[in-house]
């Protein structure tokens, strides 16, 4: 589904390397979740395969289903089936929810060249998937984001996740800032996406998110690398060592 | 919440409609007909000139060649935050109306069909029929009657007769110095003065034509009225004169748009617009303001310096501002409203966009005059590329105005970092139990928003859309159904080429 290789990224304004090259096999139908310490470039391969601006990337590839995604803008990135879930959500404010969604749904579509979903099945389809995050239908009419809690937000985006339908699902820290409860609902949420089709990466710091959503493959980041993968017991390795351990190993 | 569907269904077509619509200022085209003009430049004959082809009454001449004098005497305001190349009078024309318009037609099946072409490949058609058949429409779908001007002319008035079963009088003008003599005398000039400043004095001598409004006594008009504003002519200034009367207890809501070709040349439109309102009486005022901005580099395009004002003189009357101002190389523009009965409420809700080399020096002024009165300023103002957008506004609350309010809100959003925008309040309080609000906010449509957007399959002129039409929500909500479809659109083509 998704192959990065040897990935070295840099800051535009400084020079900053970040990423000294990263490898990653992702097949179709996998979970795979990356963990690391922080300012390992965890956060900046998501930003980087998703296309946002100010990342140079001086080496290295990255192709989505055989398509260079490098070579694509973001709203093409969207298009071929690519989703990241922000750590951090942007808010637009005087923009309803529901419009936001419905320009995202039609946009890709058109960008595809398929039909456009008629206004009543698309209020259908965001109505049922809303009630299975229990997403009030208040706050689809709210502006995206605006005076949203941590853990509306994080519904917030897999429910965007949900209507678009992605094939190559990136989440960023999605569990940063959520309560049990909060966690335990999005985790439902990515798992009713999971299938054997769709493919996962789940960035995240700790092991109780990977409680929920049971990976298939952990890889640890540090310093721009992966430095080592394995089984979901990697993850748990770290939940009880830290990652001290692993680094000297690698070192 | 039914509404809110609506408009969410409102907002993504528009982002579709945008799509379909390439290119930039989409009435750039020319129409080829043939004028009569004045001659070049201005003075007293050419005053008594446009008199003439009006063929007013002696009162009339009287009135504007008292204007002329006055305009003599007056200097060009320099006070607005605005930089052009100062403007010969002499160098342009004052007059100018298509041939076979001399004539006037006596009904719309006899205007010349290169003018109904025109208005039909503007989007405004001048047949009653058509729109007739509108009975069949689906629900919500209003009529709306048209008064076309053309260059210094109005081309045909649609559905005057109906109107008319209802007591309103809807009619250029010229029309009406003719057929209400005692309305005009009565009214004009007393919003505006003669004197008010030099661009109103200048409209006041040389006006050619325009719109004359009466709604009686307890009427609300039956359908929505509008003048859809044409310059045609090159190197000719519009001078177009405004004159609504909402009597005791009567309501209209009006609709005015405008538009005019692309030229190399910067051409003058001074209108003046005068609303009178008696007791109880409500009118809403709609401006899509779509004239031509000038090319990329600041070629071209219309000086929009223009005076309008509503006088709320009876008690409880309310009249409501709402003005999308995306066109014109430099606008000058502060629609006012003079709150002098009691109870009398003024509202004013702007959009201005100012991109490449455009300025916009826009606002309003708030006179409160009467006992509880209030006011209310909603101002969205848009800067992208090089361009100046001021926001200028006056609140005064006069002694007599005992227990009046003020809400001003005035945000400014930045597209890139090579535009301006400011924010000029003045307010005067002279009693104790006013009160006065102005909340001010300035931001900047962040890439982190449009990566957002990118990132769930939106292009990046479609992403400023959206941010841009959200920011401006309160004061699309303001106008009428069918101008905020068309101002959303207005919205994201102004900005068009604004990011990258």
């Amino acid at each position: 589904m998704l192959e990065i290789k040897n990935l070295h990224v840099q800051l535009e304004e400084e020079d900053k390397k970040i990423l000294k090259g990263v490898n990653l096999s992702l097949e179709a139908g996998k979970v795979h979740a990356i963990m690391g310490p922080n300012g390992s470039g965890k956060s900046t391969l998501s930003y980087v395969l998703s296309g946002k601006k100010g990342y140079e990337v001086t080496a290295g590839s990255a192709h989505l289903e055989g398509n260079d995604l490098l070579a694509m803008a973001p709203e093409e990135r969207a298009a071929a089936g690519l989703f990241l879930a922000f750590q951090y959500p942007v808010e637009i404010p005087g923009v309803g929810n529901m419009t936001f969604l419905r320009s995202a749904v039609n946009s890709q579509q058109k960008l595809r060249g398929e039909p456009e979903m008629t206004a009543g099945d698309f209020l259908k389809a965001v109505r049922a998937k809303a009630q299975n995050l229990k997403i009030e239908p208040d706050m689809l009419k709210r502006p995206v984001n605006v005076g949203f809690s941590g853990g509306e937000k994080k519904r917030n985006e897999i429910l965007q996740m949900a209507m678009l339908q992605p094939k190559m699902c990136i989440l960023d820290e999605t569990d940063s800032g959520l309560d049990v409860d909060a966690m335990k609902l999005v985790s439902q949420g990515v798992n009713a996406l999971r299938d054997n089709k769709r493919t996962f990466l789940v960035i995240t710091h700790y092991q109780r998110l990977l409680d929920h959503i049971k990976p298939d493959i952990v890889h640890i980041m540090a310093a721009g690398k992966i430095i080592t993968s394995g089984g979901p017991e990697l993850a748990l390795e770290v939940e009880k060592n830290g990652y001290a351990d692993l680094l000297e190993e690698t070192a | 919440m039914n509404d809110v569907h609506v408009k969410d269904g409102v907002d993504s077509e528009t982002v579709e409609a945008v799509k379909a619509l390439s290119g930039t200022y989409k009435y750039g085209w020319n129409t080829e007909i043939e004028m009569e003009y004045a001659p070049k430049g201005l003075s007293e004959d050419i005053v008594r000139l446009i008199s003439e082809k009006n063929n007013e009454p002696e009162w009339m001449l009287d009135w504007r060649l008292q204007a002329y004098k006055r305009w003599l005497e007056l200097k060009e305001p320099n006070w607005a935050m605005v930089d052009y190349p100062s403007i010969d009078f002499q160098d342009q024309y004052y007059y100018a109306r298509p041939k076979s318009m001399v004539e006037k037609p006596k009904s719309l099946d006899d205007v010349d069909p290169k003018l109904l072409e025109t208005y039909k490949k503007l989007g405004i058609p001048l047949k009653e029929q058509a729109l007739l058949a509108g009975v069949e429409a689906p629900d919500g779908e209003r009529k709306v009657a048209v008064d076309a001007v053309f260059d210094s002319v109005s081309v045909g008035t649609t559905f005057q007769a109906e109107l008319k079963k209802a007591g309103v009088i809807f009619c250029s003008f010229s029309e009406a110095v003719k057929d209400y003599p005692e309305l005009v005398k009565k009214y004009l000039g007393t919003v505006v003065p003669v004197s008010d400043n030099y661009y109103a004095t200048l409209n006041s001598a040389v006006f050619s034509d325009g719109s004359f409004i009466y709604i009686p006594k307890g009427v609300r008009c039956p359908m929505e009225l509008s003048t859809y504003f044409r310059i045609n002519a090159e190197n000719t200034g519009q001078f177009e004169r405004t004159l609504i009367i909402a009597d005791e207890g009567s309501y209209v809501s009006y609709l005015e748009g405008c538009t005019a070709p692309k030229r190399d040349v910067a051409q003058l439109h001074a209108a003046v617009v005068e609303l009178v309102l008696l007791d109880d009486a409500e009118i809403k005022y709609s401006t899509v303001q779509n004239w031509y901005p000038g090319d990329e580099s600041g070629k071209g395009g219309i000086y929009n310096f223009v005076t309008k004002r509503a006088d709320c003189r009876g008690d409880r009357s309310k009249v409501m501002w709402t003005q999308v101002e995306t066109g014109s190389a430099v606008t000058w523009k502060y629609p006012s409203c003079v709150l002098r009965g009691n109870d009398s409420q003024g509202e004013f809700y702007s959009i201005a966009i100012a991109n490449n080399m455009q300025q916009a020096d826009t606002g309003t002024k708030m006179v409160h005059l009467g006992k509880n009165t209030k006011s209310r300023i909603v101002s969205k103002g848009i800067s992208a590329g090089k361009a100046q957008n001021t926001y200028r506004g006056l609140v005064s609350m006069h002694p007599k105005a005992k227990n009046s309010r003020n809400f001003t809100q005035c945000d400014s959003l930045l597209i890139g970092d090579k535009c301006g925008a400011h924010t000029v309040p003045y307010i005067e309080v002279k009693n104790n139990s006013s009160r006065v609000e102005h909340e001010a906010t300035t931001s900047k449509v962040d890439d982190d928003q449009l990566f957002y957007c990118r990132s769930r399959g939106m292009g990046e002129e479609d992403a400023v859309a959206l941010v841009v039409n959200g920011f401006c929500k309160e004061v699309l909500q303001a106008l009428p159904m069918e101008f905020a479809m068309e101002a959303q659109q207005l919205v994201a083509i102004s900005l068009e080429g604004s990011v990258g």
